[in-house]
């Protein structure tokens, strides 16, 4: 079982200081911190037996990370944390979005922005935190590309993360759409559009975004459906890919960084 | 990289990683302040620049310039200084497809073992111009007027005319770039190539009445334009009229 640190006794004099447990007595029952400790261990422990994670969380938490890992290695994590706030964000959203083309879409994004409260604030977030998911998208995309930590064993990794960039590019042009106010109906006809003059799948692809071949009511609900449903899995399952790989493949070392040698690492521990 | 550079690769990395320090608590740590800042960054923006709703959707309307998002801004400019017909494609898709099938594939190609960008020139340099050039088109394409702008000399008549019809000619333009005419006509090198006719030499094909007629009760699908303010529309019929 593991030992939690003891914490120096302060100092009393002696008449105040509790008395040493005596032989025999310390198997008695302890006091509350000791029960709610013991309770906790019990649940854990529970937990563990039929699951058996806390050997994944153990290799999660405890591997090793790098010599001279800085600051560029936390913009993976603050892409992610951005998607979990769009996900908080956006499903308060969803609480009162209806995607209705005949005016219920934008008249619940009225209503949201003017009449709930906090409303606004909680669009604003969304809308903006989609912006910042982006330029962090592209920082941590620049620190991989530019340290080499794309090369060996990382490839499929680096596959993974471009998906990931092209994924949160269709989530932020799916959900331009979504207030269906003038700059979001033209913005995304004109997207649509410019989708259909691609090569062999271009018109095929732009009749799926639209529902047919006018841009109508279906276009309106595909768009949620890609944007609330469909969009939002694919990325975190595929947060969750990379993550593994790079749990298990280990963080890069900025590339400049080289092992200390046997003997020089031998006289810094004793320094 | 050959068998012999993975290795030594993975050797040196293991002793790296040995002498590094454990995730929880250093690397968290650090994860936490920067979760708190981007955290910090969204909320003020939102509390700073708000959440705007523009005016209701409305299909019908023929004047509204559309705008993307700014992470757009970049493939918008490529397509609004791409104009030559044949190129287009190019532009909307063949550009973009190419950069992405780079980028999925650079591990693929770049197979080198040197890892230290000054020691990598070509992989530096395209990166730095890459992001160069993204953050020149996305300024260009934030200060861009309208993307609709029609770029079409002059006809000699009418600079000879000059005075009050050059002004009007040129007044009907803008009206016409920005009543949405572009997306399915063509003046000279502006604009796409259908559903609707080349408007290039319309003048020459139809009389000036013919012109405000067609506007007035057109063939679906092209909207009318009888609800517009009559002096735009006069506007529209003057430019259109001396494109011969």
């Amino acid at each position: 079982m593991p030992r939690l640190p003891k914490l120096p006794a302060p100092p009393l004099p002696p008449p105040l200081r509790e008395p040493p447990p005596r032989p025999g007595q310390a198997n008695g029952k302890g006091g509350p911190i000791e029960e709610a400790m013991e309770a906790g261990i019990t649940v854990v422990d529970w937990i563990d037996e039929r699951t058996s994670l806390s050997g994944a969380g153990r290799w999660l938490l405890f591997r090793k990370v790098p010599k001279g890992t800085n600051w560029f290695y936390t913009l993976g994590s603050a892409t992610m944390f951005a998607f979990l706030s769009q996900a908080v964000t956006g499903v308060f959203l969803a609480m009162y979005y209806r995607p209705d083309a005949s005016g219920g879409a934008y008249e619940s994004i009225r209503y949201v922005t003017n009449e709930v409260f906090l409303g606004q604030f909680v669009r604003g977030m969304h809308k903006w935190g989609s912006s910042v998911m982006v330029i962090l998208v592209f920082l941590h995309m620049g620190r991989t590309f530019f340290f080499g930590a794309y090369k060996y064993p990382r490839e499929l990794n680096w596959v993974i993360g471009v998906v990931l960039l092209i994924l949160t590019m269709v989530m932020s042009f799916t959900g331009y759409l979504l207030p269906f106010d003038q700059r979001a109906y033209w913005a995304t006809v004109v997207g649509v559009n410019i989708n259909g003059t691609g090569p062999l799948l271009g018109p095929y692809l732009s009749d799926f975004l639209r529902g047919g071949s006018e841009f109508g009511a279906t276009t309106l609900s595909r768009f949620y459906a890609i944007h609330m449903l469909l969009l939002p899995g694919a990325i975190a399952a595929l947060i969750g890919a990379h993550l593994y790989l790079v749990a298990k493949l280990g963080t890069t070392a900025p590339p400049w960084q080289k092992p200390v040698p046997r003997s020089e690492e031998l006289h810094e521990a004793e320094v | 990289m050959n068998q012999q550079q993975k290795e030594q690769y993975l050797r040196e990395y293991s002793v790296l990683k040995a002498q590094g320090k454990p995730f929880f608590p250093y690397a968290v740590a650090k994860d936490s302040i920067m979760a708190c800042i981007v955290m910090a960054v969204i909320i003020a923006m939102s509390l700073v620049l708000g959440a705007e709703l523009g005016s209701k959707a409305n299909p019908t309307t023929t004047t509204y310039v559309p705008r993307p998002e700014w992470y757009f801004f970049f493939l918008f400019e490529v397509l609004r200084v791409i104009k030559p017909p044949s190129l287009v494609p190019l532009a909307t898709i063949g550009v973009p497809t190419i950069g992405m099938i780079l980028l999925f594939l650079l591990p693929f190609y770049d197979r080198k073992p040197e890892r230290r960008p000054e020691r990598r020139p070509i992989a530096t340099i395209t990166g730095i111009a890459v992001i160069a050039a993204m953050a020149y088109l996305t300024y260009q394409g934030a200060n861009a007027g309208s993307p609709t702008a029609i770029e079409t000399p002059t006809p000699t008549a009418v600079v000879q005319a000059g005075g009050a019809t050059r002004g009007e000619f040129e007044a009907g333009k803008q009206v016409v770039a920005q009543s949405g005419c572009l997306a399915c006509h063509k003046i000279g090198e502006n604009g796409n190539a259908g559903p609707g006719p080349n408007l290039s030499h319309i003048a020459s094909r139809l009389p000036r009445q013919g012109i405000a007629r067609t506007l007035v009760n057109p063939t679906a699908p092209m909207p009318s334009f009888k609800n517009l303010p009559p002096k735009k529309f006069q506007s529209i019929v003057n430019f259109l009229s001396q494109l011969k």
